[in-house]
């Protein structure tokens, strides 16, 4: 059989745990305080009782047995507490307030507990005594002793109310223990609803908050961020998929009509080394693409950089603009880098290298003969920014953000080589490094800046 | 020439095999670590070309097995991986090149036959010549059938890396790789207008050309038969 739910919830035996340890200690401390006190008393009245029958036997010494006799009829008439009998060798009674000698055998050790009838509001009413029994060297037998009934009722007293304080305790503690599981129960029970809503396929679940800022609080704020997080991700693939889906068919369904058409030519080695030539190109061009996607969506996933160094990032921007200065050259455009040394940033050299000339690719392949492009690096408040300037077309303002978005290509550009990816790695390099990517009108032409925190 | 190809997918296999046999080296394959182990401990190859990902012994404790052991056969890393990290892993572990899957098939050519040649022991050169191109590295002097040729730093070290690698074939992605450290491919293909600037100074006022552009693979700089 299982157990009730909240039998079996974590809370729940922590609570019984911690209750037994509470009640073991708690016992302990009471019984040790009952002993401790039930034998003070004891010992107290064992001690007045020989204190007394001391005296009486020095009395019997002196005085004899009239004189004890005398003195055991007084005390008993004044005491209430002491009780005193005086016997013959048979035990039958001569003096005292107690009317028999009694049937309990007295212990070796002279002591004896015993019970009598005790008139009380003209009943008689059984009481508890213990006594010492002296044998007097005529043989007469005296016994001294003490009710202790009192004092067994003050130790009754005490054992119960031992027993309800362990009662109370393990009561009120098995009820707390309830209602702090279910308490706690209900709020691991709706992170565990919004998991299996997730589980279920919807993504938008999210834990509701308390505000009170305890663990479980900051639990379900974890949970939310990791969802958020997820969901983010899970939006970047479906975005990567949609753009194979789409973007990627296309240059497929080409390169499949190349290589069917000509199959279906009449074989000729010339034409077909001219269609594989073409393919290939075609295929490495798609595969390429694939590359830049993948490294767009692995840096987008956010997976914190390993290997940031310090770079020097004027050196870095230097080296990149001296790659493609011969191709700008070429391309009849006026080359200006201004890139000094010294400025220092955090990064991934191959990364930031790849952004850049990303930018110096697109600066010269889109500024027509004539014109000039210029590659700069300055410090910008806390940290640097690299300007890749050029006096081409520009970019429109309502489209500058768009086109850093994957596979989007304006009309002007649609009959350039490229991928409509090189912007998006960028924007995802100049992410990773906590800076931006902003698309400026250099009035005319495009102003691209590369702006990266400080080192 | 000898090549073993440790490779788990026997379709990559075969296609490698075949076009290394057509390029007129002989090459073996294992589909796993441990059989690769054993073919390189007990054959004699010049070049041994590792997939990172492998069954029994991932491509990486193979490479270190066997620099552990004492075989020093260069070794060439095939890998889907090709983050720089991952690059240096394969590096550390002992490999002497990595190349990113997928690769175009001249690119691995041109890589294990520049791997091969390396294992030609290499003194303390301070002179490379190609024909009649010399190279004097201590003191950067260039010339060609003794006309002096001056040339930019990265030219130099373009003119260095073809020079040790005469008669091969050098891709781009070689020259980026080697030359700028660069290990991505520009859009636009910039080396070669870096290959025509060089040509234009090493080649254009003589009657025999040294550097060739080998179709759908890359350079070739070669002394006239």
């Amino acid at each position: 059989m299982r157990l009730p739910r909240i039998l079996r919830t974590s809370t729940f035996r922590l609570a019984l745990l911690y209750l037994a340890l509470f009640s073991v200690s708690a016992f302990g401390l009471l019984g040790f305080i009952y002993w401790n006190t039930a034998s003070f008393i004891a010992k107290q009245t064992d001690e007045t009782i020989e204190a007394e029958i001391t005296g009486l036997a020095e009395q019997y010494r002196l005085t004899g047995l009239a004189g004890l006799t005398t003195v055991v009829i007084e005390r008993s008439r004044n005491q209430r507490e002491s009780l005193y009998l005086l016997a013959t060798s048979d035990k039958r009674p001569l003096a005292g307030n107690l009317d028999s000698w009694p049937e309990e055998p007295t212990q070796g050790d002279g002591w004896i507990d015993f019970a009598y009838q005790r008139p009380m509001s003209g009943q008689s009413v059984v009481h508890h005594a213990r006594a010492r029994h002296l044998v007097l060297p005529n043989g007469f037998q005296l016994l001294v002793g003490r009710d202790v009934e009192e004092k067994l009722q003050i130790g009754r007293l005490i054992r119960d109310a031992v027993a309800w304080a362990v009662a109370l305790t393990l009561g009120l503690g098995l009820a707390g223990g309830v209602l702090m599981s279910r308490n706690l129960l209900r709020r691991v029970e709706a992170v565990n609803a919004v998991a299996r809503g997730i589980m279920a396929g919807d993504l938008s679940h999210r834990v509701a908050l308390r505000g009170s800022g305890d663990e479980l609080d900051q639990l379900a704020a974890n949970v939310n961020a990791m969802l958020d997080q997820i969901e983010r991700l899970l939006a970047g693939m479906r975005q990567v998929t949609d753009n194979i889906a789409h973007d990627l068919r296309g240059p497929l369904h080409r390169l499949r009509t190349r290589l069917e058409v000509t199959l279906a030519q009449p074989p000729d080695a010339d034409a077909y080394r001219a269609a594989l030539e073409d393919t290939v190109a075609e295929a490495e061009a798609l595969l390429n693409t694939f590359n830049a996607l993948l490294s767009i969506a692995e840096l987008d996933a956010g997976a914190a950089l390993a290997t940031l160094e310090p770079l020097d990032f004027g050196r870095l921007v230097g080296d990149v603009a001296e790659l493609y200065a011969p191709v700008a050259e070429e391309q009849g455009l006026t080359f200006t880098v201004a890139a000094p040394d010294g400025l220092q940033v955090r990064g991934e050299r191959h990364l930031l290298s790849q952004a850049l000339s990303n930018l110096v690719d697109n600066a010269i392949k889109y500024t027509p003969r004539g014109g000039a492009v210029t590659v700069s690096v300055r410090r910008a408040g806390d940290g640097c920014e690299a300007v890749v300037a050029d006096s081409g077309p520009g970019i429109p303002e309502a489209d500058r953000e768009r086109v850093q978005d994957r596979f989007v290509r304006l009309e002007a550009s649609r009959n350039r080589p490229g991928s409509g990816l090189g912007l998006s790695l960028v924007r995802a390099v100049a992410r990773v490094h906590g800076g931006r990517l902003r698309l400026e009108d250099n009035a005319p032409g495009l102003r691209a800046v590369l702006a990266l925190p400080a080192a | 020439m000898r090549v073993l190809i440790v490779e788990d997918d026997e379709d990559v296999v075969r296609y490698m095999v075949k076009g290394l046999k057509e390029s007129g080296m002989i090459a073996d394959h294992a589909v796993d670590g441990e059989a690769g182990w054993r073919m390189a401990t007990t054959g004699s190859y010049d070049v041994i070309v590792v997939d990172r990902m492998l069954p029994r012994l991932d491509g990486v404790a193979l490479v270190e097995r066997l620099r552990a052991g004492g075989i020093v056969t260069p070794v060439l890393f095939l890998s889907a991986l090709g983050k720089v990290d991952d690059r240096v892993t394969g590096l550390r572990a002992g490999g002497d090149d990595y190349l990113v899957k997928p690769f175009a098939f001249s690119e691995l050519l041109a890589r294990i036959e520049a791997l091969a040649r390396r294992r030609a022991p290499v003194e303390a050169q301070t002179r490379l010549k190609v024909g009649d191109l010399e190279m004097d590295l201590l003191s950067r002097e260039v010339t060609r059938a003794g006309r002096r040729i001056e040339l930019q730093p990265r030219e130099f070290a373009m003119l260095e890396y073809l020079m040790r690698h005469a008669g091969q074939v050098v891709t781009r992605t070689m020259l980026l790789e080697n030359v700028w450290e660069y290990h991505f491919d520009p859009q636009t293909n910039v080396i070669d207008v870096h290959i025509s600037r060089l040509r234009g100074k090493i080649d254009r006022d003589f009657r025999v050309p040294l550097l060739h552009t080998v179709r759908g693979a890359g350079y070739c700089l070669r002394a006239p038969a």
